[in-house]
């Protein structure tokens, strides 16, 4: 396979190979309207939805860049393909996936993962979703798992009550530029009282060059009802930047929990910036665990709006910043109602001139009472000359609310180091050690096939970092 | 084994403190190490395990006839040496059995089967001798441990790792007499095999328990003086101060 010699080359990304590009379907360079047209059009939606998407375009157009996180500025708007059509149909079974389409999922191990430990998964190839499936147990239940341009066509009532309800258009550059040429992602409805055991996960593959990928998710848990979805994403290696800006937006009712688990893992060109907020209403947890370990400048901040009372919001969020990364993630907790609680956990790793940031921000109502909210970041630097800095932004307006904050920066020191090679241990394992006892307390949280995954990600990451 | 130290020197930064230490130890022999504070004790300890910040500018280092000098350390400690820290730091995250399982798997590499078989029945069986709860199997490596409990830490790894011959870095120091007991007993349990240890200290009871076969005195960076037990008694009696008197003297003649 003459492709395999393209494979692994830089950085030991083992995701960095990519096929031919053979869309059935792309738009032009660029962004206008008649691009927003062709999307719509090509995916037959409603009227509505069209028009929805033309608003979005307008305030695009009109909101500024972000002037804070990452250096954005070489982001060109014009040079970027905002659509690519992989294949004519969606599958649901993988037999029925494109050849190489399915050789790629193969290589990254999805068909296998969905076999062993899923409920459904959902893969996306550039703009669509190309294969969907979720298992008959689950289905029977009531659960809805499909890409959103389904959901529109087939359940146009849900769509309408909460797409675009949690995170607006006019929330901020990027959530207006997906809501403009959003094309697919997953769509998740569970019904009253249904608990999804095993987890959905949906896959998401950059192909093209010069590409935009802007899924959109939207998920509502039904009252007392659970869910835990997780997604995974990887690139290939190309000389010019991608751009991936997605939507995610939960929406998880009275007694309801959700856990939403990201491991993204971009390759090194892909700036990563995401939109992600949940509602939680009286007594719902929503848990985001964000595992950043590639791309090469992620902002994402996943947030939680505590609307009733009870909720519980956690964030935890684990970065890994290598050479030429930036990771500014972190996490936001508004607290709108009485007896609520957030938990915000960061842990990051700069490593080869790296930098990770975190940026957070808990904000807390006026008159409310016992509130609670705890915040912790721990950085790790591998080498004098990475980088990490810690942003907590605190709007607190009630007076019956405890609040804490902990931060630390620490260094592998040359004494650890010491002491576990004095043990047998070369350096490399080592560090190894050390990154990974660092990583431990977080990563004890994740089910076990993630806690594998997020290990063996960071020790590719951390390989000839030493030595 | 044969360790050989031979006019070895060493710095830190442009401050010379290893100036010429000749000392050759074999496993079946206990030494002991003493001398005032800051006499380079430590440096000797960690420049035998080849700690980055030192620099060695002379001598050699033998095992069994072979220079370590340029080894890693890990590549020294995979001979069979072993160091007991004065100070062990705190290995966040990473719980002690996962560590020690790890630390053994890698010592005994290629007879695995004999020993990380019945590694836990192993480590409890340590741990009960070392008079270690067994809750420590999964507390992060020495965080939080008292100074007793983590000089217990070390001997534990000692026992588990089997090592040929090891330096006690004031192991001692800080122990009350019943912590003191079970670490000379976790000693002398090595000694039931063909080890060798240099114990530093600068207390006669450690002794009392685990008899030298041979003491010396480092002072400004060297041995200045050596011989059996005798000299133990002589410095409990008579202290430092006569040490300086009779070399420290002499050193500022020659500066
Ligand atoms: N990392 C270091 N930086 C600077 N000086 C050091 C360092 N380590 C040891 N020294 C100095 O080296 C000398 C010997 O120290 P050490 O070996 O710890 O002595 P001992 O163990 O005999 O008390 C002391 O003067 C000490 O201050
Ligand atoms: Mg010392």
């Amino acid at each position: 396979m003459s492709n395999e010699a393209q494979a692994v080359h830089i950085d030991d990304y083992k995701f960095g190979f990519h096929y031919p590009d053979n869309s059935v379907f792309k738009t032009r360079k660029g962004l206008d309207e008649d691009v927003v047209k062709a999307i719509s059009s090509h995916k037959q939606e409603p009227d509505w939805m069209l028009q929805y998407r033309l608003q979005a375009l307008k305030v695009f157009r009109e909101k500024q860049m972000p002037n804070w996180g990452g250096d954005l500025s070489d982001i060109d708007f014009d040079e970027i393909y905002y659509y690519a059509k992989p294949s004519e149909e969606q599958s649901r079974t993988w037999d029925d996936v494109p050849d190489d389409i399915k050789t790629t999922f193969d290589r990254i191990g999805i068909p296998e993962a969905e076999r062993k430990y899923l409920a459904g998964v959902g893969a996306q190839y550039d703009s669509e979703m190309v294969y969907h499936n979720i298992q008959e147990s689950v289905a029977k239940l009531g659960v809805l798992f499909t890409d959103p341009e389904t959901a529109v066509r087939e359940h146009p009532e849900i769509v309408k009550k909460y797409f675009g309800t949690v995170i607006p258009y006019s929330d901020n550059k990027f959530a207006a530029l997906n809501s403009a040429v959003w094309s697919g992602g997953s769509f998740v409805y569970i019904p009253p009282g249904v608990k999804v055991e095993v987890p959905l996960q949906a896959y998401f593959r950059i192909n093209s060059e010069n590409f935009g990928q802007f899924e959109r998710t939207l998920i509502i848990a039904d009252e007392g009802s659970f869910v835990h979805y997780v997604e995974g994403c990887t690139a290939p290696v190309y000389a010019t930047d991608s751009l991936h800006s997605a939507v995610v937006e939960i929406i998880a009712l009275p007694g309801s929990r959700v856990r939403y688990t990201t491991i993204q893992n971009w390759s090194s060109d892909v700036y990563n910036l995401v939109t992600k907020r949940a509602f939680a209403y009286e007594n719902a947890t929503v848990e985001w665990v964000d595992g950043n370990i590639g791309s090469k400048r992620t902002m994402k901040y996943p947030s939680i709006w505590l609307m009733g009372e009870g909720a519980h919001g956690e964030v935890l969020s684990i970065a890994f910043a290598g050479k030429g990364q930036e990771q500014d993630t972190g996490g936001k907790a508004v607290h709108c109602a009485s007896n609520t609680s957030s938990v915000i956990t960061s842990k990051s790793i700069s490593k080869d001139g790296g930098t990770s940031s975190y940026r957070g921000q808990i904000k807390i109502e006026p008159d409310l009472h016992d509130v609670k909210s705890h915040v912790v970041c721990d950085a790790l630097l591998i080498d004098e000359h990475s980088i990490s800095n810690t942003y907590p932004y605190m709007d607190i307006q009630s007076d019956d609310v405890s609040m804490e904050h902990e931060a630390r920066v620490s260094k592998i020191s040359e004494e650890q180091l010491f002491y576990l090679m004095s043990r047998g241990m070369d350096e490399a394992e080592a560090s190894m050690t050390i990154v990974n006892g660092f990583l431990d307390p977080l990563v004890k949280q994740l089910p076990m096939e993630y806690a594998v995954e997020l290990n063996r990600l960071i020790e590719l990451e951390m390989e000839g970092s030493v030595g | 084994m044969e360790i050989k130290i031979e006019g070895l020197e060493a710095k830190i930064g442009d401050t010379p403190i290893l100036r010429g230490v000749d000392l050759t130890m074999n496993s079946g022999e206990v030494h002991a190490l003493m001398g005032p504070n800051g006499s380079g004790k430590s440096t000797l300890s960690n420049v035998v395990f080849g700690h980055p910040s030192y620099e060695v500018t002379g001598g050699r280092v033998l095992v069994d006839g072979e220079d370590i000098l340029e080894m890693e350390p890990h590549e020294r400690a995979r001979l069979g040496l072993f160091l007991a820290f004065q100070y062990p730091v705190e290995i966040s995250g990473v719980t002690v059995g996962r560590f020690l399982r790890r630390a053994v798997e890698i010592r005994f590499e290629g007879q695995k089967e004999v020993r990380t078989k019945g590694f836990l029945k192993d480590l409890r069986e340590a741990m009960d001798f070392m008079e270690i709860d067994q809750q420590f199997i999964n507390r992060y490596l020495n965080e939080g441990f008292s100074g007793g409990e983590k000089k217990r830490m070390e001997i534990l790894q000692m026992l588990m790792l089997q090592p040929q011959f090891s330096i006690l870095d004031e192991t001692d120091s800080g122990l009350d007499i019943d912590a003191l007991a079970v670490v000379a007993r976790g000693v002398n349990k090595m000694r039931e095999h063909d080890f060798g240890a240099l114990i530093i200290t600068h207390y006669q009871r450690i002794l009392d328990h685990i008899k030298p076969d041979f003491v010396h005195i480092m002072y400004q960076g060297r041995i200045v003086t050596s011989g059996g037990g005798e000299i133990v008694t002589e410095l409990e009696k008579r202290g430092y101060d006569w040490v300086r008197a009779q070399y420290g003297q002499e050193e500022e003649v020659h500066e």
